[in-house]
């Protein structure tokens, strides 16, 4: 009856456990979505399927049989494909060679019959594509069609999924519903990892929830409501906010964002009409599953991305699009969210802390060493850095080079902070102490902005949350109206609050 | 079942240890003599009688070792030049071309400066080439900074350019009108560079060449415009977020790159040659990237390697004349050496441990 039995699967990465003894069971001919938030653990679960990770424990069973998949290739025999958002096709090929690349054993190839044996498939499984078209004039869903196509050649019956909507336009994403519905007709299981509510409602058969690494539940999609699922998905206490209420009567807006757009590195919209103000000694925090926009829109403000409609304002002064260095002029405290690209990493921790603010050690073109060295001692003692001043900044670890990026900002006391995922990937002592750094600068009467996709940071810090969905904000609620319930369905794009 | 692995495996970690640094240069002769002895031996020749020749006779006399300081005069200065360029992330392939362009004008500037004293001229000559090398990394520059064209292929066919324009003026309007052969007419006595040493071919310009290495360390360590070039070429995306401008940073250096591998031009013009000729450089410009590569980006070490490399230069010549072996026995010697330390160069950065 269950063609994929998972029993007690266990995987670590070092400290994290990303899969902690999750039960998985997919029948023959359903949909079956894997949700929960970004780190649920639900690529994890399915790469373990697909061979790419060994499980530290735990049973497979294929068709009822235990197995042992230790490549995609051993997996590729069992039947079973996957699909990622990383095309792995190649582009000056055409669509038929792409499919039968890597499965095809005679040493001639016959274009000619393989154009027909792809065509063939392609009837079969409904897949709308022309085999004789080179792949790099397709367009994303054309692609995943592909990827598809490539699986079920290869004779699969299982078919993952990992967050296909994630890359397609709307119309593509309602062919591809089309396609996955037959597929189901044709008797093949498929497994549609997601965190979109209103999509796994839409398709799927019946749903796993996961959660930081365990499994919540698993429910038939036509028994639940929305609602239900979106807290199980999210499912949290509200947070004991660690967050002292001030009363600000007049509150001051310091940063206003009004209506600002921006595109993506594929050249496609990915902010949307964004706006909101942050007050003086205020943390607004932007909420969301990641890969909504979160990203571009600190780039954005940041400077590095190019906004191309809407406006940015410090304390009134317009600053849209103005560069890096006159942004850190007019007050903009920018924490890099990738510390390893926001910092020159092998470069010293000396000069990554004066990188911003060169002109001011520098007399007649020539550094001023000694201030230099001063300012390091200054701002390591300052901000507890564990590091000498002329370590190479690489060999730090996580959280005191985040410490580094914090004293470069945060030395300047600037009117506004922008801290993109402040606290990703650092231990619990490095992330108190950045959540307590952000928290004595809005005491200071800084306007902060916090994005984060970890919610209960969101929880504990901010004044005020916004949501942020697809590249808009479809939300903002109060610290205290915020509930999971109601975050869970703004994150998961059910419903929209103004 | 997993097939028996081999037990032992590379692992890279972040620095070498600090005692391995002296131990590499060893490392590196041992490994080299160990490959290249069996050639000596075909060659029926003594390994160690030629490796004695090959290093060691060129620092005993007074003669060979004035010749190992020539040699490297040009690879001085290509080497600062790439050095500029690649500390910056642009990765300049053309100080071939860039030194060419450097001759040339050194070649026009020797002719027509002819009256004017010394003093003058020379400096005149070598800011012709700085400005003439310039020019001519100018183009390569401006569309990576603009466009985002790849470097190293642009620079790499602007050298092919330049030996053809080389050609062209050596056979066309610079060949020597009473022997007929493709080389420019003799520079004026009052621009050639002068000697250091009476009856030895060293020159003003291994001064030339010092200098060029104190302005690299100078501007590197010193200036705000180091730390920016540094920056751009460790993490373009954590420079541009600190508001480098990336874009005039690299562009300023690629120029300044090209300016001084144009003044290596001038300076083999003016100081070995007294005309241009289409065999100016015996391919400084690329061994340029060797040196600023092995010498690890840095003043000193380009310092160290352009030396080492004249040595060798030096060494390949005297083993061939004092054993009466072949000379491309010393070329082979020279070529497995270089693949030798760009191999150490690399593998410092790993250590070998035993598979879990």
């Amino acid at each position: 009856m269950f063609i994929v039995e998972m029993q007690s699967i266990t995987k670590r990465f070092g400290d994290l456990l990303a899969n902690d003894h999750v039960n998985f069971e997919l029948r023959k001919g359903e949909i079956h979505a894997l949700l929960g938030e970004n780190g649920a653990g639900k690529t994890t679960l399915m790469r373990v399927l697909y061979g790419l990770y060994h499980p530290d424990s735990g049973v497979i069973k294929v068709k009822d049989r235990p197995v042992v998949i230790h490549s995609p290739k051993d997996a590729i025999q069992l039947g079973i494909g996957m699909v990622t958002q990383h095309f792995a096709l190649v582009p000056p090929l055409t669509v038929a060679e792409n499919v039968v690349l890597g499965y095809q054993n005679s040493f001639v190839l016959n274009q000619a019959q393989i154009e027909e044996s792809v065509a063939e498939a392609a009837r079969r499984f409904g897949v709308e594509i022309n085999p004789k078209a080179i792949v790099r004039h397709l367009s994303v869903g054309q692609r995943q069609r592909v990827e598809i196509l490539k699986a079920l050649y290869r004779n699969a019956e299982i078919l993952i999924l990992d967050e296909p909507t994630a890359v397609l336009i709307p119309q593509e994403v309602e062919a591809l519903f089309e396609t996955l519905n037959h597929l189901k007709q044709e008797g093949l299981s498929v497994v549609f990892i997601s965190h979109k509510l209103h999509e796994v409602t839409q398709i799927t058969d019946r749903i796993t929830v996961l959660r930081d690494g365990r499994v919540v539940g698993t429910v038939n999609t036509t028994e639940v409501t929305q609602k239900e699922v979106a807290a199980m998905m999210v499912g949290r206490e509200t947070f004991g906010v660690s967050r002292i209420d001030t009363d600000t009567s007049d509150p001051k807006p310091v940063l206003e964002i009004i209506d600002l757009c921006a595109n993506d590195d594929k050249n496609l919209p990915v902010l949307k009409n964004i706006s909101f103000a942050v007050s003086e000694g205020e943390i607004l925090g932007i909420a969301g599953v990641g890969g909504n926009g979160q990203k571009e829109l600190a780039e954005t403000i940041c400077g590095v991305r190019r906004p191309t409609a809407g406006k940015v304002l410090v304390e009134g002064q317009d600053v849209t699009g103005k560069s890096p260095s006159d942004l850190t002029r007019a007050g903009l405290g920018r924490i890099p969210e990738d510390r390893h690209e926001g910092m020159v990493i092998h470069l010293t921790v000396t000069e990554n802390l004066v990188l911003e603010h060169l002109d001011e050690f520098t007399r007649n073109g020539m550094l001023d060493h000694k201030a230099i060295r001063q300012y390091a001692d200054d701002l390591i003692q300052k901000f507890q850095i564990k590091a000498k001043p002329n370590d190479i900044t690489r060999t730090l670890s996580g959280g005191n080079m985040q410490k580094v990026l914090l004293a470069r900002v945060l030395a300047r006391n600037p009117k506004v902070i922008i801290a993109p995922q402040p606290t990703r990937g650092l231990d619990i002592g490095a992330t108190d102490y950045v959540r307590q750094q952000l928290l004595e600068q809005r005491q200071r009467g800084a306007a902060i902005l916090l994005i984060s996709e970890d919610l209960d940071e969101i929880l504990a810090l901010s004044d005020r949350i916004a949501v942020m969905y697809e590249g808009e904000i479809v939300g903002t609620l109060p610290a205290s109206e915020a509930t999971p319930e109601r975050l869970g369905l703004l994150m998961s794009g059910a419903v929209k609050e103004h | 079942m997993e097939a028996k692995r081999f037990p032992y495996q590379l692992v890279k970690s972040n620095t070498p240890p600090l005692w391995m640094r002296p131990l590499i240069p060893v490392l590196i002769l041992l490994t080299t003599f160990l490959i290249t002895a069996g050639l000596i031996l075909t060659a029926q020749a003594n390994p160690f009688r030629a490796y004695y020749f090959f290093l060691i006779s060129p620092l005993s006399s007074q003669v060979s070792f004035l010749e190992v300081l020539v040699k490297s005069t040009p690879l001085m200065l290509t080497g600062v030049a790439v050095t500029f360029a690649f500390a910056t992330g642009y990765y300049n392939i053309g100080a071939e071309g860039q030194l060419y362009a450097g001759a040339i004008a050194a070649a026009w500037l020797g002719i027509v400066l002819g009256g004017v004293p010394a003093a003058i001229a020379i400096p005149l000559m070598i800011i012709g080439g700085f400005l003439a090398g310039m020019a001519w990394a100018l183009i390569p520059a401006l569309l990576k900074v603009r466009l985002a064209v790849d470097e190293v292929v642009t620079t790499l066919l602007m050298n092919s350019i330049m030996a053809y324009i080389v050609s062209a003026i050596l056979n066309g309007p610079w060949r020597d009108p009473t022997s007929g052969w493709p080389q420019s007419p003799e520079i004026a006595e009052n621009t050639m560079f002068f000697k250091l040493i009476p009856r030895s071919r060293l020159h003003f310009g291994f001064i030339v060449g010092i200098v060029a290495i104190a302005v690299l360390w100078f501007i590197l360590t010193q200036t705000s415009f180091g730390l920016k070039m540094r920056a751009v070429g460790l993490g373009k995306p954590a420079a541009q977020f600190a508001g480098i401008n990336v874009g005039r940073t690299t562009l300023l250096a690629a120029l300044i790159s090209g300016g001084i591998a144009g003044i290596a031009g001038v300076s083999e013009v003016a100081g070995i040659q007294y005309h241009l000729i289409g065999d100016l450089s015996a391919n400084y410009g690329y061994t340029g990237v060797i040196i600023a590569t092995l010498g690890g980006l840095n003043a000193i070490g380009v310092f160290v390697a352009s030396l080492f490399f004249g040595l060798i230069d030096t060494g390949a010549q005297t083993v061939s004349r004092a054993m009466g072996v072949p000379v491309y026995l010393g070329q082979v010697t020279q070529a497995v050496m270089l693949l030798v330390a760009l191999g150490m160069y690399l593998l410092q950065r790993y250590r070998i441990v035993r598979r879990a």
